[in-house]
C-alpha cells in the first residue's frame, strides 16, 4: 500500500493570504530586484571611470522610458527594503511582534516607500535632472 | 527577550556552531547600509547635475570616493549574502547547488572588484583614455 500523500507544511493551499506573508514575499522579491540594480550601479561607476563617451552612453540609455521604468522600480524597490529591513532588525533584538505593530508597521513599509519613491522622483523631475 | 537556551548562552554557540554567523553578518551588513545608501541618494540629488563633468568631480573627493566604496563593498556583500539564501532555499539538487553558490561567489567577486577598481581609479585621478 503506497504511503498516504499529507500535506506539506506551510501548507501553503489552505494558508490565507495576507499582509504578513505578503510582505515576506515582497521583501525577497525586491531584494532579487536590487541585486539586478547593483549590476546597473556598477555598471554606472564603470562607464563614469571610462571616460565621457562610455559615461554619456549609460545616461542615455538610463534616460530612455525603458531606463526610467527600472530605475522608478529600483527606487521603490530601495526605500521598501530599507523600511521592512528595520522591520526585522526591530524582530531581531524582540521588538514589535505583536499584532498591531506588525500591521502598522507593515503598511508603513509599504506607504513610506511609496512615498520616499514619490519625493525623489519629485524632486528630479522639478529639478529636471535627468 | 532571547531565544537561545540558557545553556547555548552559557556555552556561546548554537548546536550550529558557526552557523550564525552568516546570519549575523547579513545583519551586520544591513545596519551599515542604512547610512550609506540614504547618503548616495541624498548626495545624488544635491548635485547640481548628473553630466559626466559634475559627477566626475564629485566623486573624486576624497570623503566622497571613500564612502561610494565603501557602499559598494558592503552592497555587493549583502547581495551576495541574500543571493545564497534564495539558492539555498530552492535549489535542492548538491550538484546544481555547489554549481549556483561558486558562480555567484565568483560573479558578485568579479562585479564588486570592478567597481571598487573604478571608483579608486576615479579617486586616484587616473586619465580617461
Amino acid at each position: 500500500m503506497p504511503a498516504r500523500i499529507r500535506p506539506l507544511s506551510p501548507h501553503l493551499e489552505i494558508y490565507r493570504w495576507q499582509i504578513g506573508n505578503t510582505l515576506s514575499i515582497l521583501h525577497r522579491l525586491s531584494g532579487v530586484a536590487l541585486a539586478a540594480g547593483l549590476v546597473a550601479l556598477c555598471y554606472w561607476f564603470i562607464s563614469l571611470a571610462a571616460g565621457e563617451a562610455s559615461y554619456r552612453a549609460a545616461a542615455h540609455g538610463f534616460a530612455g522610458p525603458f531606463g526610467r521604468l527600472l530605475l522608478v522600480g529600483w527606487t521603490f524597490a530601495f526605500f521598501y527594503h530599507l523600511l521592512n529591513g528595520v522591520r526585522h532588525l526591530a524582530w531581531d533584538v524582540g521588538l514589535g511582534f505583536e499584532r498591531r505593530a506588525r500591521h502598522v508597521s507593515g503598511w508603513l513599509a509599504v506607504f513610506g516607500a511609496a512615498a520616499a519613491t514619490s519625493a525623489v522622483w519629485g524632486l528630479l523631475w522639478h529639478f529636471a535632472r535627468l | 527577550m532571547t531565544l537561545r537556551t540558557p545553556l547555548g548562552r552559557v556555552l556561546g554557540t548554537g548546536s550550529a556552531k558557526e552557523g550564525p554567523a552568516t546570519w549575523r553578518a547579513e545583519r551586520v551588513s544591513s545596519v551599515a547600509l542604512i547610512p550609506l545608501t540614504l547618503w548616495f541618494v541624498a548626495a545624488l540629488l544635491a548635485l547640481p547635475g548628473l553630466d559626466y563633468a559634475t559627477v566626475r568631480g564629485w566623486l573624486a573627493q576624497p570623503w566622497n570616493g571613500l564612502l561610494a566604496l565603501m557602499l559598494v563593498a558592503v552592497m555587493t556583500y549583502h547581495a551576495y549574502l541574500g543571493s545564497r539564501v534564495i539558492v539555498e532555499d530552492y535549489v535542492h539538487r548538491a550538484a546544481p547547488k555547489l554549481a549556483a553558490l561558486l558562480l555567484l561567489r565568483f560573479a558578485y567577486a568579479a562585479l564588486g572588484g570592478a567597481s571598487l577598481f573604478a571608483i579608486l581609479r576615479i579617486a586616484f585621478g587616473s586619465s580617461t583614455p
